[in-house]
């Protein structure tokens, strides 16, 4: 058998399946489809700085998988990123940037800078060749003002006023490009990101449900989690519980998690013990998993 | 692209011949169902038409009123429907013309089968549901395959949320692994209310469309049924007051349609 | 069908109620359309009060089952207590996102309820992408018809006897329009004193 230990690899990745899995692919056993977020992701300069913006669905080739999932990743506090593509790719590329960039802030003991993770997340999307399938959107404000940033699953980079990515980037382009202007009024610049997310929402099959937001300024960053909710499922035209009984069983076993215990004072000597009801017996769970 | 291998004087292609192929097929997404009840039947669809991640249209109706029993429901490839379905009402039509009657349901039936095993090499990509009254007045649903196969049932669900949808009617219509206590005892299939088919049907739409891209925008219940009119008092199915639920009489067809014989119910769908 | 995450077959669905939680999965292990054997529970206990329910390839369900058996055990040794559910969610998410680029074949659903007794449910893609549902998840071969049944019958709320009958006619109508699940399944539910475990009657084939 493998050895179930952990074992220590440089890159954080562990080939070991990749033979035994290139060898099912040879016998035509291979393809497996991952969450991937059809996505809406988008961001824009405005006058005090950042506005990024996500839907919240989640599919699984034509199968909403998640409702209402978070693409609006932490960096540092003041950056944020929106993820597309490969959702795993997404969350644990995020997470190994912003673990990254807080030793890097902590080793200069300066506030991380934009550049700073755009450099880290290309060059390590660069060097697994896109096979790491993240498309991102990173914005947030540093010493050098506002920045915002396109992130391609290959490494390479957009530096722009404003920005869209995703199976809806062209419904939400479509919009910037009739909205967008220089200087706008954060009131203004979060009404047009919601409009190109919500473009993204109701054109885009990919993308769906709830708006995010987050308004990234030179001194706060403020996430603002399903900020517009224009999906929400309507009542349903009548309950479906079922009448106890309705389902049938052959077995029932009961795993009891309370503990009788009876205390007697020394000397004394305890009753014989009413037998045990069969539930409370089998407390350990002999045939589930042995973690002892 | 035609290029010169340096050193040589001859011309040799460099890059591989582009290959063109004719895709004769879409697939357009949206689902239909259909449930009958013992006077009644229910024929309902959403109303997205949809290729890959966009939506062509969001009020596309694949329910199609034939007559004053029959209603016939598409879904797969939305060119091909829609040439079958006047396909089809051309074939009514000569059969009024030739017997001065409608055609009744499991003619109708078994003529679809035909038409689409007559295209059993190039088929129509369409899975049909008819649904309607049979000559007893009773209500039937029939489903096909693409080639032509059919089968008469209670309940059917098709299209690209069939697997989300024919569980839950297995499980509300027909109460599969449902089992009767003391205090509560199971329904038989088949004998349920026209309103509380209604309710099923509306409740498997709203579901699919949380979770199935395809399936959303709106919804069209065509109700079939022996219209109040013809009875002396309305009992049964007859009597639900469809207009109250916003029902409104439904229109195409080869007859002179008889009033509340066949009526549409719509309902928006959420359109993300 | 000839993928390697349909081989052997399988579902799990969980749900979350009031004060309890819900896991079930189907027992059929085959071999495509081959059944093999009609005892495979597919849900391991992970705590008192946390389940595991993986679909997938067999054989990598056994090797994740005691490569999260040693990591638990590392886990409790090294922290002196039980490990919580919503953390087990992200040891189950880091094991499978190491793989990334050679797979286990398997999706994880984790029911179970934490130290406040509140109600957690999760599940993963293979590659270890968490979704961390409020009202229920599902994996396996029947998950579309999961999702659909689940849609429409789970309501907010239920109690430990309504949320079994919820889940299991759940699971029940699924597995009978899914060919490579069913042959029985078993029905967990997590309330904060007791589990209760039943086996489903159902069809054989």
């Amino acid at each position: 058998m493998t050895s179930v230990a952990p074992q220590k690899s440089k890159s954080g990745f562990d080939f070991s399946n990749y033979s035994r899995n290139h060898f099912l692919d040879g016998k035509g056993l291979g393809g497996f489809t991952a969450t991937s977020t059809g996505t809406t992701i988008v961001g824009l300069i405005y006058k005090d700085g950042i506005v990024l913006g996500a839907d919240t669905r989640a599919t699984e080739g034509p199968i909403v998988a998640d409702k209402n999932c978070e693409k609006i990743h932490y960096i540092s506090d003041n950056i944020r990123c929106c993820g597309a593509g490969t959702a795993a790719d997404t969350e644990f590329v995020t997470a190994l940037i912003s673990s990254n960039m807080q030793l890097h802030a902590l080793h200069t003991g300066r506030k991380p800078r934009v550049v700073t993770a755009m450099t880290m997340l290309k060059q390590r999307l660069f060097q697994y060749q896109g096979h790491i399938g993240a498309a991102l959107v990173l914005g947030g404000y540093d010493a050098t003002g506002p920045q915002l940033f396109t992130v391609a699953p290959h490494g390479s980079t957009d530096k722009l006023p404003y920005v869209t990515m995703g199976s809806g980037s062209l419904a939400a382009m479509a919009v910037f490009e009739s909205g967008w202007h220089k200087d706008m009024e954060q009131k203004e610049a979060v009404d047009l990101v919601v409009a190109a997310i919500s473009s993204g929402i109701f054109n885009d099959l990919g993308s769906g449900s709830n708006v995010d937001v987050c308004i990234i300024k030179k001194d706060s960053t403020e996430m603002l989690r399903n900020y517009v909710m224009p999906n929400e499922r309507a009542k349903k035209e009548q309950k479906y519980g079922f009448a106890k009984g309705t389902t049938r069983f052959t077995k029932e076993h009961i795993y009891s998690m309370i503990q009788k215990e009876d205390v007697f004072e020394v000397g004394s000597t305890a009753p014989t013990p009413a037998p045990l009801p069969a539930a409370a017996a089998g407390a350990g769970g002999e045939e589930t998993m042995d973690t002892s | 692209m035609l290029g010169l291998q340096p050193g040589s004087s001859t011309v040799v292609p460099t890059s591989a011949p582009v290959g063109h192929r004719f895709e004769p097929y879409d697939s357009n997404g949206g689902s239909i169902a259909a449930v009958c009840g013992k006077d009644f039947c229910i024929i309902a669809s959403d109303t997205r038409q949809s290729t890959g991640y966009s939506i062509q249209t969001r009020y596309k109706p694949k329910v199609f009123r034939l007559n004053d029993k029959a209603t016939l429901a598409t879904n797969g490839f939305a060119a091909d429907a829609e040439a079958m379905v006047s396909r089809i009402r051309q074939r009514l039509e000569w059969y009024r013309h030739s017997h001065g009657r409608s055609m009744p349901l499991h003619a109708i039936a078994r003529m679809i089968s035909t038409i689409l095993y007559g295209k059993r090499f190039f088929p129509y990509y369409v899975y049909n549901i008819l649904g309607g009254l049979d000559e007893e007045g009773k209500g039937a649903v029939y489903s096909f395959d693409p080639v032509g196969s059919y089968e008469r049932e209670f309940c059917r669900a098709a299209g690209a949320a069939q697997s989300l949808i024919q569980p839950f009617l297995d499980n509300q219509i027909m109460f599969k692994n449902q089992h009767s206590t003391p205090e509560h005892t199971v329904p038989k299939p088949g004998e349920m209310s026209l309103p509380d088919v209604l309710k099923i049907v509306m409740d498997s739409f709203t579901s699919a469309t949380e979770r199935h891209i395809e399936v959303g925008d709106g919804l069209e219940m065509f109700v079939v049924r022996t219209p109040p009119s013809a009875q002396g008092e309305a009992i049964g199915a007859a009597s639900v007051d469809l207009k109250a639920m916003g029902g409104v009489e439904a229109v195409g067809g080869e007859d002179e349609q008889e009033e509340g014989a066949v009526m549409v119910i719509r309902r928006e769908l959420k359109k993300d | 069908m000839s993928d390697i995450t349909t081989l052997n077959g399988g579902s799990c669905i969980a749900f979350k109620g009031k004060n309890c939680v819900a896991i079930a999965c189907d027992l059929r292990l085959g071999n495509q359309a081959l059944t093999v054997a009609c005892n495979r529970d597919k849900v391991f206990k992970i705590t008192d009060k946390t389940y595991l329910g993986m679909t997938g390839l067999a054989s990598d369900v056994d090797t994740l089952r005691s490569a999260f058996r040693y990591r638990l055990n590392m886990y409790r040794m090294k922290e002196e207590r039980e490990i919580e559910p919503e953390t087990f969610a992200h040891l189950v998410s880091s094991t499978l996102y190491e793989k990334r680029f050679g797979p286990y074949f398997i999706e994880p659903i984790i029911a179970g309820l934490n130290s406040n007794n509140e109600p957690f449910i999760a599940a993963a893609d293979l590659i270890g992408c968490l979704n961390f549902a409020k009202d229920f998840v599902v994996t396996g071969t029947a998950s579309d018809k999961l999702f659909g049944m689940a849609e429409g019958l789970w309501e907010p709320d239920l109690g430990p006897e309504e949320l079994f009958e919820s889940i299991s006619q759940a699971l029940l109508g699924a597995l009978e329009r899914d060919a490579l699940s069913g042959w029985g399944a078993i029905v967990r539910v997590i309330t904060p004193d007791k589990v209760i475990e039943r086996t489903l009657q159902s069809r054989q084939d």
